[in-house]
């Protein structure tokens, strides 16, 4: 797998994220060796094994369709963000 | 550890808390010292003793907590500059459960950022110290909270384990550390990193501490759908005949000192009465490259949710809502947070998913199945925590592979699930704590803490 400026311009558009010049070249380096290193998997063969997402011993845990009281409201949450009017959060244009 | 009485307040055991972690601020353990908070608590409790009610296990118990642990006590910062301002006004389910005991929370202790580290120096607020050597690492990436136990500032502290987050700055800074079985304690209210390794803990000075406080935090959450329905109290703590010794790790990768000391704990066991079993477990040596596809994926997700709208840090002057969260999240994420957010969209893009999160999904079957295959030869396994012991600040930083292989030995119980206790078991000549870790079959907690005393 080769791993350059450009994967990881692709790698940070992905990841939402805006780099500089600099940070580009380190995290190339970094990722190539990461990279390299998890490719070591390619020794170990999973012919025929089924894959494991989780380990937690239950399925399907259901719950009645209903609102419940959360433990924070609504005016709480607005409290967190930088900006909001009219019950709303504001950005910057979208477009 | 001390509970208040009428003779020894709550408002004491607090206040002497608060003294000793202002006297080692220099080891910057804390990032928020909840003076006012636990002041109020402790006099409350002061006066239900006085009135001669019924207080809690924990009563005025001084604890730390995690940075990555919610409550609206100070600001939640999982010690990343993208969280900061960020104030919770919910209670992690774990922190309640220790609350309603009477436990006090005193500070919020530094950690990686994100948890996404092995020694504390990924900390936007820079790293903790060692409590042995301050030229060395708290490990991490809980590192805070094992030096706030290990400096005897709190008689507890509480830390998260994706893949040796607990039991590494534990054999770091010689307390107990563990990881307990996936499910265990509730995740609901600590900050995500990995959702299906995630494991809540504790770190403390006794084998009976940490029984204590398992009793107390476990549980089903309905507010978290992977919690287990109790089994801990109710598990049966069956007579250990046979622990077992991992052949694979016994090589010069590891330190010759913390291999001498797991030498000297097996023949210890061995004159005690016990069968010591050499294992084969040819695919551990795989664990930390599954672990290092399985865990940026996850990560890669949970991160997403930081943008810089709706909480939180948010970068200024951005000309459109896509340059807010680019700028944001570029500002606001560690250089560590960026490799593991980047490596997990890598391994899920399209043209390398089947390659990599695919392939690392199958080792961890593989992983999984090893484990089992291992308790069919022993009760326990008794290993090293890491390759080696507090290392020097600076050493690893900025060398990713070096940092990741620090947690070889710890990454395979949390793709497994299965729970680890990291029991401190002497020092280096030089007089830096050793640290070995005891795995057991899921849902062994209270056996493995048990067992733990015959370590001592």
């Amino acid at each position: 797998m080769e791993v350059n400026c450009e994967t990881i311009k692709h790698l940070a558009d992905l990841s939402n994220m805006s780099l500089s010049d600099k940070e580009t070249e380190s995290l190339t380096g970094d990722l190539k060796n990461i990279i390299n290193y998890i490719s070591e998997l390619d020794k170990l063969d999973t012919d025929g094994i089924e894959p494991t997402y989780q380990v937690f011993e239950m399925e399907n845990v259901w719950r009645d369709d209903e609102i419940l009281p959360q433990d924070a409201d609504r005016e709480q949450l607005l409290a967190l963000t930088k900006e909001e009017k009219d019950h709303q959060i504001k950005v910057p244009k979208v477009l | 550890m001390k509970t208040a009485n009428k003779t020894v307040t709550a408002t004491k055991l607090v206040k002497d808390a608060l003294e000793k972690a202002k006297h080692f601020k220099e080891y910057n353990i804390f990032n928020y010292l909840n003076e006012e908070g636990a002041l109020k608590k402790a006099a409350e409790i002061d006066e239900r003793i006085a009135r001669g009610e019924k207080v809690g296990k924990l009563a005025g118990v001084p604890f730390a907590i995690k940075d990555n642990y919610l409550s609206p006590e100070g600001e939640t910062t999982a010690s990343a500059h993208i969280l900061e301002g960020f104030t919770s006004p919910i209670t992690a389910t774990c922190v309640e459960k220790l609350e309603a005991e009477g436990a006090i929370m005193i500070g919020r202790t530094n950690l990686d950022a994100f948890a996404h580290g092995s020694s504390t120096e990924n900390s936007y607020y820079g790293p903790t110290l060692n409590a042995y050597d301050k030229e060395r690492v708290a490990g991490g990436s809980s590192g805070g909270s094992a030096v706030a136990v290990a400096l005897d500032i709190v008689e507890f502290a509480t830390g998260s384990d994706t893949g040796g987050s607990i039991r590494q700055p534990a054999s770091f800074n010689g307390v107990y550390g563990l990881k307990p079985t996936y499910g265990a304690v509730s995740r609901y209210g600590v900050v995500a990193m990995a959702s299906s390794t995630d494991c809540m803990g504790f770190f403390t000075k006794t084998p009976e501490d940490m029984d204590l406080l398992m009793s107390i935090a476990t549980g089903q959450d309905p507010k978290d759908m992977t919690s287990l329905p109790d089994f801990y109290e109710k598990s049966e703590v069956k007579k250990v005949k046979k622990i077992g010794v991992i052949k694979d790790f016994d090589n010069d990768s590891v330190n010759i000192e913390i291999r001498e000391a797991l030498k000297k704990k097996t023949d210890d066991l061995k004159k005690k009465g016990y069968e010591v079993v050499e294992l084969d477990m040819p695919t551990l040596k795989y664990a930390l490259a599954a672990y290092y596809i399985i865990v940026p994926a996850e990560v890669a997700s949970n991160l997403s949710r930081h943008d810089g709208v709706r909480y939180g840090f948010r970068s200024e002057n951005s000309k459109n809502l896509e340059s807010l969260y680019e700028n944001t999240r570029d500002e606001g994420f560690m250089p560590e947070n960026k490799r593991r957010i980047m490596i997990g969209n890598f391994v899920l893009s399209s043209g390398f998913y089947d390659a990599y999160f695919l392939k690392a999904a199958k080792a961890r079957t593989l992983i999984v199945k090893e484990y089992e295959e291992a308790f069919k030869k022993c009760d326990f396994i008794l290993t090293p925590v890491s390759p080696n012991y507090a290392f020097k600040l600076g050493e690893k930083v900025n060398d990713p592979i070096a940092m990741y292989l620090e947690d070889l030995m710890s990454v395979s119980l949390n793709l497994a699930g299965v729970p680890g206790l990291a029991v401190p078991v002497g020092k280096t000549k030089t007089g830096l704590p050793i640290g070995l870790q005891l795995v057991g079959p899921r849902r062994s907690d209270k056996a493995l803490i048990e067992f733990a005393k015959e370590l001592k």
